[in-house]
Protein backbone atom coordinates (compact mmCIF):
# COMPACT_ATOMS: atom_id res chain seq x y z
CA UNK A 1 0.00 0.00 0.00
CA UNK A 2 1.15 3.49 -0.71
CA UNK A 3 1.80 5.66 2.34
CA UNK A 4 -1.33 7.60 3.26
CA UNK A 5 0.29 10.83 4.28
CA UNK A 6 3.42 12.50 5.53
CA UNK A 7 4.84 11.18 8.79
CA UNK A 8 6.09 13.24 11.74
CA UNK A 9 8.12 12.05 14.70
CA UNK A 10 8.01 13.46 18.22
CA UNK A 11 8.92 12.37 21.71
CA UNK A 12 5.73 13.71 23.25
CA UNK A 13 2.44 14.16 21.41
CA UNK A 14 -0.15 16.28 23.19
CA UNK A 15 -3.69 15.73 21.92
CA UNK A 16 -5.87 18.75 22.57
CA UNK A 17 -4.70 22.36 22.88
CA UNK A 18 -6.90 23.54 25.73
CA UNK A 19 -5.74 24.66 29.20
CA UNK A 20 -4.20 21.25 30.07
CA UNK A 21 -2.71 20.56 26.64
CA UNK A 22 -1.02 23.94 26.21
CA UNK A 23 0.54 23.76 29.68
CA UNK A 24 1.69 20.20 29.02
CA UNK A 25 3.30 21.21 25.72
CA UNK A 26 5.05 24.20 27.33
CA UNK A 27 6.52 22.13 30.16
CA UNK A 28 7.55 19.22 27.92
CA UNK A 29 9.19 21.69 25.54
CA UNK A 30 10.97 23.26 28.50
CA UNK A 31 12.39 19.83 29.36
CA UNK A 32 14.02 19.76 25.93
CA UNK A 33 11.63 17.14 24.56
CA UNK A 34 10.52 17.21 20.93
CA UNK A 35 6.83 18.07 21.31
CA UNK A 36 3.93 18.16 18.91
CA UNK A 37 0.49 19.41 19.97
CA UNK A 38 -2.60 18.70 17.87
CA UNK A 39 -6.07 20.24 17.97
CA UNK A 40 -9.16 20.34 15.79
CA UNK A 41 -9.68 24.07 16.14
CA UNK A 42 -8.04 26.79 14.07
CA UNK A 43 -6.50 28.34 17.22
CA UNK A 44 -5.23 26.86 20.49
CA UNK A 45 -7.27 27.56 23.62
CA UNK A 46 -9.86 24.82 23.89
CA UNK A 47 -13.37 25.78 24.99
CA UNK A 48 -12.91 27.93 28.11
CA UNK A 49 -9.95 29.89 26.70
CA UNK A 50 -11.34 29.74 23.17
CA UNK A 51 -9.73 32.13 20.70
CA UNK A 52 -11.89 34.74 18.99
CA UNK A 53 -11.50 35.08 15.19
CA UNK A 54 -9.48 38.23 14.41
CA UNK A 55 -12.38 40.00 12.71
CA UNK A 56 -14.61 39.45 15.76
CA UNK A 57 -12.15 40.40 18.50
CA UNK A 58 -13.18 43.15 20.92
CA UNK A 59 -12.51 46.56 19.35
CA UNK A 60 -10.51 49.33 20.99
CA UNK A 61 -12.46 50.52 24.02
CA UNK A 62 -14.26 47.20 24.52
CA UNK A 63 -13.24 45.08 27.49
CA UNK A 64 -11.35 41.85 26.95
CA UNK A 65 -12.82 39.16 29.22
CA UNK A 66 -10.58 37.29 31.70
CA UNK A 67 -10.82 33.97 29.83
CA UNK A 68 -9.83 35.55 26.52
CA UNK A 69 -6.97 37.37 28.26
CA UNK A 70 -5.68 34.15 29.87
CA UNK A 71 -6.08 32.32 26.56
CA UNK A 72 -4.18 35.01 24.65
CA UNK A 73 -1.31 34.72 27.14
CA UNK A 74 -1.12 30.94 26.72
CA UNK A 75 -1.39 31.22 22.92
CA UNK A 76 1.51 33.68 22.84
CA UNK A 77 3.67 31.44 25.00
CA UNK A 78 2.84 28.37 22.92
CA UNK A 79 3.68 30.20 19.68
CA UNK A 80 7.02 31.33 21.16
CA UNK A 81 7.86 27.81 22.37
CA UNK A 82 9.63 25.08 20.45
CA UNK A 83 6.51 22.87 20.39
CA UNK A 84 5.20 21.96 16.95
CA UNK A 85 1.66 23.35 16.91
CA UNK A 86 -0.54 21.44 14.46
CA UNK A 87 -4.03 22.95 14.26
CA UNK A 88 -7.13 21.92 12.31
CA UNK A 89 -6.02 18.31 12.90
CA UNK A 90 -8.72 15.77 13.67
CA UNK A 91 -7.10 12.83 15.46
CA UNK A 92 -9.08 9.75 14.45
CA UNK A 93 -6.85 6.90 15.55
CA UNK A 94 -4.20 6.24 18.19
CA UNK A 95 -2.50 2.86 18.28
CA UNK A 96 0.54 1.39 19.99
CA UNK A 97 3.49 0.74 17.68
CA UNK A 98 7.12 -0.31 18.02
CA UNK A 99 8.33 3.18 19.04
CA UNK A 100 5.44 4.05 21.31
CA UNK A 101 2.32 5.29 19.59
CA UNK A 102 1.09 5.99 16.09
CA UNK A 103 -1.41 8.82 15.75
CA UNK A 104 -3.50 9.26 12.62
CA UNK A 105 -4.89 12.72 12.00
CA UNK A 106 -6.78 14.41 9.23
CA UNK A 107 -5.57 17.94 8.50
CA UNK A 108 -6.32 20.64 5.95
CA UNK A 109 -3.87 19.04 3.51
CA UNK A 110 -5.09 15.51 4.04
CA UNK A 111 -4.10 12.59 6.24
CA UNK A 112 -1.00 12.68 8.44
CA UNK A 113 0.75 10.21 10.71
CA UNK A 114 2.49 11.19 13.93
CA UNK A 115 4.71 8.88 15.94
CA UNK A 116 5.49 9.60 19.57
CA UNK A 117 7.07 7.84 22.53
CA UNK A 118 4.54 9.32 24.94
CA UNK A 119 1.03 10.72 24.58
CA UNK A 120 -0.63 13.28 26.80
CA UNK A 121 -4.37 13.07 26.16
CA UNK A 122 -5.93 16.43 27.03
CA UNK A 123 -9.12 15.94 25.09
CA UNK A 124 -11.55 17.86 27.30
CA UNK A 125 -15.23 17.17 27.56
CA UNK A 126 -18.53 16.97 25.79
CA UNK A 127 -21.58 18.71 27.18
CA UNK A 128 -24.30 16.50 28.56
CA UNK A 129 -27.92 17.45 27.92
CA UNK A 130 -30.55 15.20 29.48
CA UNK A 131 -33.33 14.82 26.88
CA UNK A 132 -36.80 16.33 27.29
CA UNK A 133 -39.70 16.66 24.86
CA UNK A 134 -38.86 19.22 22.18
CA UNK A 135 -35.10 19.31 22.79
CA UNK A 136 -34.48 18.59 19.12
CA UNK A 137 -36.30 21.75 17.99
CA UNK A 138 -34.18 24.36 16.17
CA UNK A 139 -33.56 27.15 18.65
CA UNK A 140 -32.56 24.78 21.46
CA UNK A 141 -28.77 24.80 21.92
CA UNK A 142 -26.31 23.65 24.56
CA UNK A 143 -25.08 25.91 27.36
CA UNK A 144 -21.50 25.45 26.18
CA UNK A 145 -22.77 26.28 22.69
CA UNK A 146 -24.09 29.56 24.05
CA UNK A 147 -20.69 30.45 25.51
CA UNK A 148 -19.14 29.92 22.07
CA UNK A 149 -21.83 32.01 20.36
CA UNK A 150 -21.42 34.84 22.85
CA UNK A 151 -17.65 34.87 23.33
CA UNK A 152 -16.16 33.61 20.06
CA UNK A 153 -18.90 34.29 17.50
CA UNK A 154 -20.28 37.51 19.00
CA UNK A 155 -23.91 36.64 18.49
CA UNK A 156 -26.89 36.16 20.79
CA UNK A 157 -28.60 32.75 20.75
CA UNK A 158 -31.97 34.47 20.25
CA UNK A 159 -34.07 37.58 20.85
CA UNK A 160 -35.49 36.13 24.09
CA UNK A 161 -33.48 33.33 25.66
CA UNK A 162 -34.26 30.91 28.48
CA UNK A 163 -31.04 29.73 30.17
CA UNK A 164 -31.50 26.36 31.86
CA UNK A 165 -29.73 23.38 33.36
CA UNK A 166 -27.08 23.06 36.05
CA UNK A 167 -23.75 24.48 37.11
CA UNK A 168 -21.76 27.70 36.83
CA UNK A 169 -22.31 28.10 33.08
CA UNK A 170 -25.93 29.11 33.81
CA UNK A 171 -24.93 32.41 35.38
CA UNK A 172 -22.03 32.98 33.00
CA UNK A 173 -24.27 32.60 29.95
CA UNK A 174 -27.18 34.60 31.38
CA UNK A 175 -24.90 37.47 32.40
CA UNK A 176 -23.15 37.28 29.02
CA UNK A 177 -26.44 37.67 27.18
CA UNK A 178 -27.37 40.70 29.30
CA UNK A 179 -23.96 42.29 28.82
CA UNK A 180 -24.35 41.94 25.07
CA UNK A 181 -27.69 43.73 25.21
CA UNK A 182 -29.86 40.64 24.86
CA UNK A 183 -32.90 39.51 26.82
CA UNK A 184 -32.91 36.62 29.28
CA UNK A 185 -36.51 35.43 29.74
CA UNK A 186 -35.55 33.31 32.77
CA UNK A 187 -32.78 31.30 34.39
CA UNK A 188 -33.98 27.79 35.24
CA UNK A 189 -31.61 26.10 37.69
CA UNK A 190 -31.87 22.44 38.72
CA UNK A 191 -29.98 23.30 41.89
CA UNK A 192 -31.59 25.05 44.81
CA UNK A 193 -30.09 28.00 46.68
CA UNK A 194 -29.03 25.56 49.41
CA UNK A 195 -27.06 23.48 46.89
CA UNK A 196 -25.09 26.58 45.90
CA UNK A 197 -24.50 27.49 49.55
CA UNK A 198 -22.98 24.03 50.09
CA UNK A 199 -20.29 25.07 47.58
CA UNK A 200 -19.34 28.21 49.49
CA UNK A 201 -16.45 26.68 51.48
CA UNK A 202 -14.83 25.60 48.20
CA UNK A 203 -15.58 28.94 46.55
CA UNK A 204 -13.89 30.93 49.27
CA UNK A 205 -10.58 29.45 48.15
CA UNK A 206 -11.00 31.21 44.82
CA UNK A 207 -12.01 34.81 45.61
CA UNK A 208 -11.43 35.82 41.97
CA UNK A 209 -14.00 33.35 40.66
CA UNK A 210 -16.33 33.99 43.59
CA UNK A 211 -16.40 37.69 42.78
CA UNK A 212 -16.99 36.94 39.11
CA UNK A 213 -19.94 34.78 40.13
CA UNK A 214 -21.33 37.48 42.39
CA UNK A 215 -20.96 39.98 39.55
CA UNK A 216 -23.11 37.76 37.34
CA UNK A 217 -25.75 37.48 40.10
CA UNK A 218 -25.86 41.26 40.49
CA UNK A 219 -26.23 41.77 36.73
CA UNK A 220 -29.19 39.38 36.68
CA UNK A 221 -30.80 41.07 39.65
CA UNK A 222 -30.35 44.54 38.14
CA UNK A 223 -32.27 43.45 35.03
CA UNK A 224 -34.88 41.66 37.17
CA UNK A 225 -34.31 38.35 35.41
CA UNK A 226 -36.48 35.65 37.02
CA UNK A 227 -34.22 32.97 38.55
CA UNK A 228 -36.13 29.76 39.11
CA UNK A 229 -34.16 27.59 41.51
CA UNK A 230 -34.88 23.87 41.71
CA UNK A 231 -36.80 24.03 38.44
CA UNK A 232 -36.40 22.22 35.17
CA UNK A 233 -37.53 22.40 31.56
CA UNK A 234 -40.51 20.09 31.18
CA UNK A 235 -40.98 20.71 27.42
CA UNK A 236 -39.72 22.88 24.61
CA UNK A 237 -42.72 24.13 22.63
CA UNK A 238 -42.89 24.86 18.89
CA UNK A 239 -43.29 23.29 15.45
CA UNK A 240 -40.50 24.30 13.06
CA UNK A 241 -38.55 26.01 15.80
CA UNK A 242 -38.71 26.97 19.44
CA UNK A 243 -41.59 29.23 20.50
CA UNK A 244 -41.77 28.64 24.24
CA UNK A 245 -40.31 26.77 27.18
CA UNK A 246 -42.51 25.03 29.74
CA UNK A 247 -40.88 24.80 33.15
CA UNK A 248 -41.83 23.19 36.45
CA UNK A 249 -40.29 22.54 39.90
CA UNK A 250 -38.09 19.50 40.56
CA UNK A 251 -37.59 17.50 43.75
CA UNK A 252 -34.22 17.26 45.47
CA UNK A 253 -33.22 14.33 43.23
CA UNK A 254 -33.92 16.28 40.04
CA UNK A 255 -37.27 14.68 39.12
CA UNK A 256 -39.82 17.09 37.60
CA UNK A 257 -42.87 17.71 39.79
CA UNK A 258 -45.43 19.40 37.55
CA UNK A 259 -47.74 21.38 39.80
CA UNK A 260 -49.43 24.75 40.02
CA UNK A 261 -46.11 26.42 39.32
CA UNK A 262 -45.80 24.86 35.85
CA UNK A 263 -45.72 27.65 33.28
CA UNK A 264 -44.75 28.37 29.69
CA UNK A 265 -42.25 31.11 29.01
CA UNK A 266 -42.24 32.70 25.57
CA UNK A 267 -38.78 32.42 24.01
CA UNK A 268 -37.09 31.86 20.65
CA UNK A 269 -33.95 30.38 22.17
CA UNK A 270 -33.26 27.89 24.93
CA UNK A 271 -29.70 27.21 26.01
CA UNK A 272 -29.51 24.18 28.25
CA UNK A 273 -26.81 21.95 29.70
CA UNK A 274 -26.60 19.43 32.52
CA UNK A 275 -22.89 19.18 33.06
CA UNK A 276 -19.85 17.86 31.28
CA UNK A 277 -18.66 14.37 30.45
CA UNK A 278 -14.94 13.61 30.01
CA UNK A 279 -13.89 12.65 26.47
CA UNK A 280 -12.19 9.29 27.00
CA UNK A 281 -12.15 7.87 23.46
CA UNK A 282 -8.37 7.88 23.25
CA UNK A 283 -7.61 6.11 26.54
CA UNK A 284 -10.42 3.66 25.79
CA UNK A 285 -8.98 2.88 22.37
CA UNK A 286 -5.61 2.15 24.01
CA UNK A 287 -7.26 -0.22 26.53
CA UNK A 288 -6.34 1.83 29.60
CA UNK A 289 -8.22 0.93 32.77
CA UNK A 290 -11.25 3.14 33.48
CA UNK A 291 -13.53 3.72 36.45
CA UNK A 292 -16.89 5.42 36.92
CA UNK A 293 -16.73 8.60 39.01
CA UNK A 294 -20.07 10.40 38.89
CA UNK A 295 -18.76 13.46 40.75
CA UNK A 296 -15.99 13.85 38.15
CA UNK A 297 -18.41 13.70 35.21
CA UNK A 298 -18.67 9.96 34.56
CA UNK A 299 -16.20 7.40 33.22
CA UNK A 300 -12.55 8.46 33.50
CA UNK A 301 -9.22 6.77 32.89
CA UNK A 302 -7.71 5.36 36.08
CA UNK A 303 -4.73 7.61 36.72
CA UNK A 304 -2.49 8.78 39.53
CA UNK A 305 -2.07 12.42 40.60
CA UNK A 306 0.43 12.96 37.74
CA UNK A 307 -1.89 11.55 35.08
CA UNK A 308 -0.11 8.19 34.59
CA UNK A 309 -2.62 5.66 33.25
CA UNK A 310 -2.39 1.86 33.26
CA UNK A 311 -0.84 2.09 29.75
CA UNK A 312 2.89 2.93 29.89
CA UNK A 313 3.53 6.16 28.00
CA UNK A 314 -0.11 7.31 28.06
CA UNK A 315 -0.90 10.25 30.32
CA UNK A 316 -4.20 12.07 30.82
CA UNK A 317 -4.76 15.65 31.95
CA UNK A 318 -7.48 18.25 32.24
CA UNK A 319 -11.24 17.84 32.24
CA UNK A 320 -10.87 14.80 29.96
CA UNK A 321 -9.32 13.07 32.99
CA UNK A 322 -12.22 14.11 35.27
CA UNK A 323 -14.06 17.43 35.50
CA UNK A 324 -12.16 19.84 37.74
CA UNK A 325 -12.19 23.08 35.75
CA UNK A 326 -9.67 25.07 33.73
CA UNK A 327 -7.41 26.16 36.60
CA UNK A 328 -6.90 22.58 37.80
CA UNK A 329 -6.50 21.46 34.19
CA UNK A 330 -3.55 23.80 33.63
CA UNK A 331 -1.73 22.34 36.63
CA UNK A 332 -2.57 18.77 35.62
CA UNK A 333 -1.12 19.43 32.18
CA UNK A 334 2.16 20.47 33.76
CA UNK A 335 2.18 17.42 36.04
CA UNK A 336 1.53 15.09 33.11
CA UNK A 337 4.40 16.65 31.14
CA UNK A 338 6.76 16.19 34.09
CA UNK A 339 5.65 12.57 34.43
CA UNK A 340 6.26 12.06 30.70
CA UNK A 341 9.69 13.65 31.09
CA UNK A 342 10.45 11.26 33.94
CA UNK A 343 9.23 8.28 31.89
CA UNK A 344 11.39 9.32 28.93
CA UNK A 345 14.43 9.73 31.14
CA UNK A 346 15.03 13.48 30.84
CA UNK A 347 14.18 14.08 34.51
CA UNK A 348 15.80 12.29 37.44
CA UNK A 349 13.58 10.90 40.16
CA UNK A 350 14.84 13.65 42.45
CA UNK A 351 14.25 16.53 40.02
CA UNK A 352 10.84 15.17 39.11
CA UNK A 353 9.82 15.01 42.75
CA UNK A 354 11.12 18.50 43.45
CA UNK A 355 9.12 20.04 40.61
CA UNK A 356 5.97 17.93 40.95
CA UNK A 357 5.38 18.30 44.70
CA UNK A 358 4.31 21.99 44.72
CA UNK A 359 2.18 21.41 41.61
CA UNK A 360 0.38 18.51 43.27
CA UNK A 361 -0.43 20.76 46.23
CA UNK A 362 -1.64 23.55 43.92
CA UNK A 363 -3.75 21.05 42.02
CA UNK A 364 -5.47 19.86 45.18
CA UNK A 365 -6.40 23.48 45.96
CA UNK A 366 -7.66 24.21 42.44
CA UNK A 367 -9.54 20.92 42.28
CA UNK A 368 -11.51 21.80 45.40
CA UNK A 369 -13.26 24.61 43.56
CA UNK A 370 -13.60 22.61 40.34
CA UNK A 371 -14.90 19.65 42.30
CA UNK A 372 -17.65 21.69 43.94
CA UNK A 373 -18.77 22.92 40.52
CA UNK A 374 -18.59 19.39 39.08
CA UNK A 375 -20.80 18.09 41.89
CA UNK A 376 -23.42 20.74 41.06
CA UNK A 377 -23.36 19.46 37.47
CA UNK A 378 -23.28 15.72 38.21
CA UNK A 379 -25.89 13.72 36.35
CA UNK A 380 -29.06 13.22 38.42
CA UNK A 381 -30.43 9.69 37.80
CA UNK A 382 -33.98 10.68 38.77
CA UNK A 383 -33.96 13.30 36.01
CA UNK A 384 -33.09 10.60 33.46
CA UNK A 385 -35.73 8.27 34.90
CA UNK A 386 -38.37 10.95 34.32
CA UNK A 387 -37.76 11.25 30.55
CA UNK A 388 -41.14 10.54 28.86
CA UNK A 389 -41.33 7.44 26.63
CA UNK A 390 -41.96 9.37 23.38
CA UNK A 391 -38.92 11.63 23.85
CA UNK A 392 -36.08 11.26 21.36
CA UNK A 393 -32.89 10.22 23.21
CA UNK A 394 -30.58 9.48 20.26
CA UNK A 395 -30.84 12.54 18.03
CA UNK A 396 -28.94 11.03 15.10
CA UNK A 397 -31.19 8.00 14.69
CA UNK A 398 -34.42 9.33 16.28
CA UNK A 399 -34.46 6.56 18.92
CA UNK A 400 -36.92 7.26 21.74
CA UNK A 401 -36.72 6.43 25.42
CA UNK A 402 -39.59 3.99 24.82
CA UNK A 403 -37.56 2.12 22.20
CA UNK A 404 -34.63 1.87 24.59
CA UNK A 405 -36.85 0.59 27.40
CA UNK A 406 -38.31 -1.96 24.97
CA UNK A 407 -34.80 -3.15 24.08
CA UNK A 408 -33.98 -3.54 27.76
CA UNK A 409 -37.23 -5.49 28.26
CA UNK A 410 -36.21 -7.67 25.30
CA UNK A 411 -32.98 -8.61 27.05
CA UNK A 412 -30.41 -5.95 26.14
CA UNK A 413 -28.31 -5.83 29.29
CA UNK A 414 -25.32 -3.73 28.25
CA UNK A 415 -24.74 -0.47 26.37
CA UNK A 416 -23.49 -2.06 23.15
CA UNK A 417 -26.50 -4.37 23.02
CA UNK A 418 -28.82 -1.35 23.14
CA UNK A 419 -26.87 -0.07 20.14
CA UNK A 420 -27.34 -3.37 18.29
CA UNK A 421 -31.04 -3.56 19.15
CA UNK A 422 -32.01 0.06 18.41
CA UNK A 423 -29.22 1.80 16.37
CA UNK A 424 -28.94 4.20 19.31
CA UNK A 425 -25.40 5.62 19.22
CA UNK A 426 -24.72 4.47 15.65
CA UNK A 427 -25.18 7.89 14.04
CA UNK A 428 -22.56 10.46 13.11
CA UNK A 429 -22.18 11.86 16.66
CA UNK A 430 -20.95 8.37 17.61
CA UNK A 431 -23.04 8.24 20.76
CA UNK A 432 -21.60 11.42 22.27
CA UNK A 433 -25.00 13.08 22.70
CA UNK A 434 -27.00 10.06 23.91
CA UNK A 435 -24.44 7.77 25.55
CA UNK A 436 -24.76 9.14 29.07
CA UNK A 437 -28.55 9.00 28.99
CA UNK A 438 -28.73 5.48 27.57
CA UNK A 439 -26.18 4.21 30.06
CA UNK A 440 -28.13 5.80 32.90
CA UNK A 441 -31.42 4.27 31.68
CA UNK A 442 -29.70 0.87 31.70
CA UNK A 443 -28.13 1.53 35.08
CA UNK A 444 -31.57 2.27 36.54
CA UNK A 445 -32.56 -1.31 35.64
CA UNK A 446 -29.24 -3.01 36.34
CA UNK A 447 -28.40 -1.17 39.54
CA UNK A 448 -25.39 0.91 38.61
CA UNK A 449 -23.34 2.40 35.82
CA UNK A 450 -20.46 -0.12 35.88
CA UNK A 451 -22.95 -2.87 35.01
CA UNK A 452 -24.33 -0.81 32.11
CA UNK A 453 -20.89 -0.77 30.48
CA UNK A 454 -19.34 1.56 27.93
CA UNK A 455 -19.53 1.91 24.15
CA UNK A 456 -16.76 -0.17 22.61
CA UNK A 457 -14.05 2.23 21.44
CA UNK A 458 -13.41 2.02 17.72
CA UNK A 459 -11.59 3.95 15.06
CA UNK A 460 -12.33 6.46 13.76
CA UNK A 461 -12.73 8.03 17.21
CA UNK A 462 -13.89 11.23 15.48
CA UNK A 463 -16.04 11.23 12.36
CA UNK A 464 -14.04 11.69 9.16
CA UNK A 465 -14.88 11.41 5.47
CA UNK A 466 -13.44 8.04 4.46
CA UNK A 467 -12.31 9.22 1.02
CA UNK A 468 -10.10 11.80 2.75
CA UNK A 469 -8.00 9.19 4.55
CA UNK A 470 -7.89 6.51 1.91
CA UNK A 471 -5.12 8.32 0.04
CA UNK A 472 -4.34 7.00 -3.43
CA UNK A 473 -6.24 3.83 -2.85
CA UNK A 474 -6.16 1.12 -5.47
CA UNK A 475 -7.80 -2.27 -5.11
CA UNK A 476 -4.68 -3.81 -6.68
CA UNK A 477 -2.76 -2.59 -3.61
CA UNK A 478 -4.71 -4.77 -1.19
CA UNK A 479 -2.33 -7.55 -0.13
CA UNK A 480 -4.05 -10.86 -0.86
CA UNK A 481 -2.35 -13.90 0.66
CA UNK A 482 -1.79 -16.77 -1.75
CA UNK A 483 -4.19 -19.71 -1.43
CA UNK A 484 -3.09 -22.31 1.10
CA UNK A 485 -3.22 -25.14 -1.47
CA UNK A 486 -2.24 -24.02 -4.95
CA UNK B 1 -35.08 40.71 11.28
CA UNK B 2 -32.40 39.71 13.73
CA UNK B 3 -30.06 42.15 15.34
CA UNK B 4 -28.55 39.18 17.13
CA UNK B 5 -24.99 40.19 16.28
CA UNK B 6 -23.03 41.73 19.15
CA UNK B 7 -20.73 44.73 18.96
CA UNK B 8 -19.37 46.21 15.77
CA UNK B 9 -21.97 45.58 13.07
CA UNK B 10 -20.31 47.63 10.38
CA UNK B 11 -18.81 44.57 8.78
CA UNK B 12 -22.06 42.61 8.85
CA UNK B 13 -22.09 42.72 5.04
CA UNK B 14 -18.37 42.04 4.66
CA UNK B 15 -18.75 38.63 3.01
CA UNK B 16 -21.46 37.29 0.71
CA UNK B 17 -22.32 33.59 0.60
CA UNK B 18 -25.29 31.88 -1.01
CA UNK B 19 -27.89 29.82 0.84
CA UNK B 20 -30.03 27.66 -1.46
CA UNK B 21 -29.07 30.07 -4.25
CA UNK B 22 -30.01 33.26 -2.37
CA UNK B 23 -27.32 35.75 -1.38
CA UNK B 24 -26.63 36.18 2.33
CA UNK B 25 -24.25 38.76 3.72
CA UNK B 26 -22.21 37.90 6.79
CA UNK B 27 -19.49 39.17 9.08
CA UNK B 28 -15.90 37.98 8.60
CA UNK B 29 -14.87 35.48 11.27
CA UNK B 30 -18.33 33.97 11.58
CA UNK B 31 -19.03 30.29 11.06
CA UNK B 32 -21.70 29.28 8.56
CA UNK B 33 -23.90 28.27 11.53
CA UNK B 34 -23.57 31.77 13.02
CA UNK B 35 -24.33 33.47 9.71
CA UNK B 36 -27.49 31.39 9.33
CA UNK B 37 -28.56 32.13 12.93
CA UNK B 38 -28.01 35.85 12.33
CA UNK B 39 -30.26 35.61 9.25
CA UNK B 40 -33.00 33.95 11.30
CA UNK B 41 -32.49 30.57 9.61
CA UNK B 42 -32.78 28.11 12.50
CA UNK B 43 -33.93 24.94 10.71
CA UNK B 44 -30.96 23.50 8.85
CA UNK B 45 -32.11 20.00 7.97
CA UNK B 46 -34.59 17.25 8.74
CA UNK B 47 -33.65 14.26 10.88
CA UNK B 48 -33.11 11.29 8.56
CA UNK B 49 -35.53 8.88 10.24
CA UNK B 50 -38.44 10.92 11.58
CA UNK B 51 -37.99 13.94 9.29
CA UNK B 52 -38.18 16.30 12.24
CA UNK B 53 -36.71 19.81 11.95
CA UNK B 54 -33.18 20.20 13.30
CA UNK B 55 -30.79 23.07 13.82
CA UNK B 56 -27.28 23.68 15.13
CA UNK B 57 -27.03 22.39 18.70
CA UNK B 58 -23.55 22.04 20.24
CA UNK B 59 -21.63 24.63 18.14
CA UNK B 60 -18.36 22.77 18.79
CA UNK B 61 -18.32 20.05 16.19
CA UNK B 62 -19.65 17.20 18.32
CA UNK B 63 -23.37 16.69 17.69
CA UNK B 64 -23.40 16.75 13.86
CA UNK B 65 -26.85 18.39 13.83
CA UNK B 66 -25.57 21.21 11.60
CA UNK B 67 -24.02 18.87 9.00
CA UNK B 68 -25.28 20.33 5.71
CA UNK B 69 -23.95 20.59 2.17
CA UNK B 70 -21.34 23.33 1.99
CA UNK B 71 -19.55 23.80 -1.33
CA UNK B 72 -20.99 20.48 -2.44
CA UNK B 73 -19.74 18.47 0.53
CA UNK B 74 -21.50 17.60 3.81
CA UNK B 75 -19.71 19.62 6.47
CA UNK B 76 -20.49 20.88 9.97
CA UNK B 77 -21.75 24.45 9.60
CA UNK B 78 -20.45 25.37 13.07
CA UNK B 79 -16.87 24.53 12.08
CA UNK B 80 -16.69 26.12 8.62
CA UNK B 81 -15.85 29.84 8.56
CA UNK B 82 -17.67 31.93 5.95
CA UNK B 83 -15.71 33.01 2.90
CA UNK B 84 -16.80 34.85 -0.23
CA UNK B 85 -18.83 32.73 -2.63
CA UNK B 86 -19.41 29.81 -0.24
CA UNK B 87 -22.41 27.76 -1.39
CA UNK B 88 -24.66 26.47 1.38
CA UNK B 89 -27.52 24.06 0.73
CA UNK B 90 -29.99 23.42 3.55
CA UNK B 91 -31.26 19.89 4.07
CA UNK B 92 -34.68 18.73 2.82
CA UNK B 93 -37.82 19.98 4.58
CA UNK B 94 -38.78 16.48 5.72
Amino acid sequence: MKPIGPSHDAEVAVIGAGPAGIRAALVADGLGLRVVILDEAAQPGGQVYRAVPDALRPQAGETVGPDLRTGDGLRDRLAASGAGVRLERRVWSVLPDETGFRIDALGPDGPEIYRARAIIAATGTAERVVPFPGWTLPGVVGLAAATILLKAQRILPGQRTVVAGAGPLLMLVAAGILKAGGTVAAVVDLAGRADWLCCLPALIGRPDLLSRGLGWQLALRAKRVPILHRHTVLRAEGHDGLEGVTVCPVDAAGRPVPDGRTKTIEADALTIGHGLTPAIEMSRLLYAGHCFARERGGWVAEADADGRTSVPGLFVAGDGAGIRGAAAAEIQGELAALAAGRALGVLTEHDHGRRAAPLRRAHRRAARFGGAMARLMALRPAQVDAIPAETVVCRCEDVTRGAIDAAIADGADELNQIKHFTRCGMGPCQGRMCGETVAELLALRLGGRPAAGLWTARTPIRPIPLDAVLGQFDYADIPIPPPAHP
Amino acid sequence: MSGLRIGDRRQADGITITVDGRALTCRPGESVATALLAAGIRRLRASPTAGAPRGAFCMMGVCQECAIRIDGRVQQACLVPVRPGLRVELGPTA
